[in-house]
């Protein structure tokens, strides 16, 4: 192996060439070489198999009537999946609950997110205390978060209709009623997720210089004034990326679909993976589920790129 | 960048004369009413977001009895009993779960900091043919939804005869493309007069790679082998489908059975909700600053 063989002896001038790289021989080169796909083999094996070939199986199955329940592709079918998707009722409204899951959690996810951030931020005793409160949720398993929240959603007795009829409000049956069952979903969402973007924000806020708010302190602006001419612009690149994140993950919903409500009542909680997993694993059809999930990767990929270009832009202007 | 300059100045400028002292006096007042306003709005807001919590946590140390009466009984009731957690540590599904929770857990981080720190190495020090492909192909890995990829995956798995092994639940999770890149940028930060001298010394990549650069990284190391590690441990969708066997059931897969045949059992569902959380809330508890660092330093969401 390589490793045997002793390096060249490296004349001094090289040994201190700017780039770092201490010899350009032909034997330290192919040397590097062969490291290099060494040390990479390991990783680059799983990555071929378990993201490369999954995502050109998906795209291939996608023209096949490739079944579940039988070996093989199946009989070529063209795009007659993506055209029986397009013509699906059940598609669309999968879609579209998918999307309005996405507006329902990524307002109030960004918003009370960057609030909580900026004013613990200004706090400097128990910081501790708000972490724990907004960012443990984050850490616990979608499953724990879904018993929690169908048992306070419980009609009539839970802890959330309870709370109601203290208020004085009309107590609702919340993942049983097809028009809040969503809504019940995304509150669970935020309850569990904030703390994510509570952290970026934080993470974020670190970055802006403590003399900046001392200036502004000094020409008389108002708190209030200075969130708004400071830390607002200041934090406008951590905004982009928690949306961008936000939306991303809100379109791969499922945990907790699956966990509170599987879809229900009737389908007015059904989602785009939820939706893909029961056409393959319910109705054992590959070919259809493939067609599905190859939109919504479109969609997916779609997102990510505009984030990508997007921090390419910041990075060139800052 | 204008403003910025402008600011720092003024700030320096004022810092040293005692003169700018009197205005200050009413943005102080106003600071002070707004930081208490803060601190109370915001530890309104911290309680609301304990209570689910607490809740749960209370219903889980009722009787069965009084937690089916309903929110206000579990809430007057002032005694405490752990008879839901007996009952769930005799039944005995929860042991198989934990078990399989924190094997799948612990050989997916192990591998996963292994591979991607030798790829982050490979890709952040050598310079190889085929190298801008691999880094081109590993950054258009990251907009991958690996949950889209369920379908594929478990057929191949299934091909492969590796349904119901923990294996399964392994190997799709290994790759993880951001973990890569943390270690690369990491490594890219790193002063390499160390490496040099050891190369000089005559030791090999691995041996470099090993001795020196690794016992350098030790918060990155941290950091991504809990965040891959809690990851693991949540990940529900992957296990649902590629484990049917009950005693393989890792902790959120057997939970989500806990809902259907516990039936009205409500203290015992919150008891074992509260029993898959625990480790995590543990880990939580020694490692919060690392977990924190870990989540904001690479953006890995759900």
């Amino acid at each position: 192996m390589t490793t045997l063989t002793t390096p060249p002896p490296v004349p001094p001038s090289a040994a201190t060439r700017p780039d770092g790289s201490p010899d350009t021989g032909t034997r330290v080169k192919t040397r590097d070489a062969r490291a290099g796909w060494l040390f990479l083999a390991p990783f680059a094996f799983f990555y071929a198999l378990f993201l490369i070939v999954p995502t050109l199986y998906m795209l291939i199955t996608s023209f096949f009537n490739t079944s579940l329940v039988r070996p093989g592709l199946g009989s070529f079918a063209g795009f007659a999946n993506y055209a029986e998707m397009f013509g699906r009722a059940d598609f669309w409204s999968a879609m579209w609950h998918t999307l309005q899951f996405t507006l329902y959690t990524t307002p109030p996810l960004v918003v009370l997110a960057f609030v909580f951030a900026v004013l613990a931020n200004r706090l400097k005793r128990g910081q501790w205390f708000y972490r724990l409160a907004f960012f443990l949720p984050f850490v616990l398993p979608s499953a724990t978060i879904g018993l929690i929240w169908v048992f306070i959603f419980t009609p009539g007795t839970g802890l959330w209709p309870t709370v109601q009829g203290w208020l004085g409000m009309e107590p609702t049956a919340v993942l049983a009623d097809p028009s809040w069952a969503m809504v019940g979903i995304a509150i669970a969402t935020v309850w569990w997720t904030i703390g994510f973007n509570f952290v970026l924000y934080l993470a974020g806020l670190q970055d802006i210089p403590r003399e900046l708010y001392e200036a502004a302190a000094v020409d008389g602006a108002s708190p209030w004034q200075q969130i708004r001419s400071i830390t607002l612009p200041l934090l406008s690149r951590t905004t982009t990326l928690v949306v961008l994140l936000q939306i991303i993950a809100s379109l791969k919903i499922f945990d907790q679909v699956y966990l509170m409500t599987q879809g229900g009542p009737g389908i007015s909680t059904q989602v785009a993976l939820t939706q893909i997993a029961a056409i393959g694993f319910t109705d054992n059809r590959i070919g259809a589920a493939s067609a599905f999930s190859v939109l919504l990767f479109i969609v997916i990929i779609a997102i990510a790129l505009i984030r990508q270009l997007f921090e390419r832009n910041q990075d060139r202007s800052a | 960048m204008a403003t910025t300059t402008g600011t720092t100045r003024r700030n320096g400028v004022s810092a040293a004369a005692p003169a700018a002292q009197e205005p200050r006096e009413k943005t102080k007042d106003s600071t002070r009413a707004f930081n208490v306003t803060a601190a109370v709005v915001l530890t309104v807001f911290a309680v609301l977001w304990l209570l689910p919590s607490l809740f749960a946590l209370k219903t889980s140390l009722t009787t069965n009895s009084t937690a089916a009466l309903g929110a206000p009984a579990i809430l007057s009731d002032l005694q405490i009993t752990f008879g839901s957690y007996l009952t769930l540590f005799q039944a005995g599904d929860i042991w198989n779960w934990y078990l399989s929770s924190f094997i799948t857990s612990a050989v997916t981080t192990v591998l996963t900091v292994l591979f991607a720190s030798m790829g982050g190495y490979a890709l952040s020090r050598l310079r190889f043919p085929g190298r801008n492909l691999v880094f081109l192909l590993m950054i258009l890995g990251i907009m991958v939804p690996a949950q889209v990829l369920v379908v594929p995956t478990f057929q191949m798995l299934d091909a492969a005869g590796l349904l119901n092994t923990y294996w399964a639940v392994i190997f799709p999770q290994v790759p993880a493309v951001i973990a890569l890149f943390v270690f690369k940028q990491f490594f890219d930060g790193l002063p390499r007069e160390l490496e040099e001298a050891a190369r000089i010394d005559g030791a090999g990549y691995w041996r470099i790679y090993r001795q020196v650069v690794m016992p350098l990284s030790g918060p990155v190391v941290a950091a991504m082998a809990i965040v891959t590690f809690v990851g693991v441990w949540n990940n529900l969708i992957l296990p649902l489908f590629v484990l049917s066997n009950p005693e393989l059931m890792t902790i959120p897969v057997g939970l989500a059975t806990v809902q259907g045949s516990f039936g009205q059992m409500f203290a015992d569902i919150q008891a074992s909700a509260v029993l898959g959380a625990l480790p995590l809330v543990v880990l939580y508890m020694i490692f919060q600053r690392r977990i924190i660092e870990g989540v904001a330093g690479t953006g890995i969401k759900g």
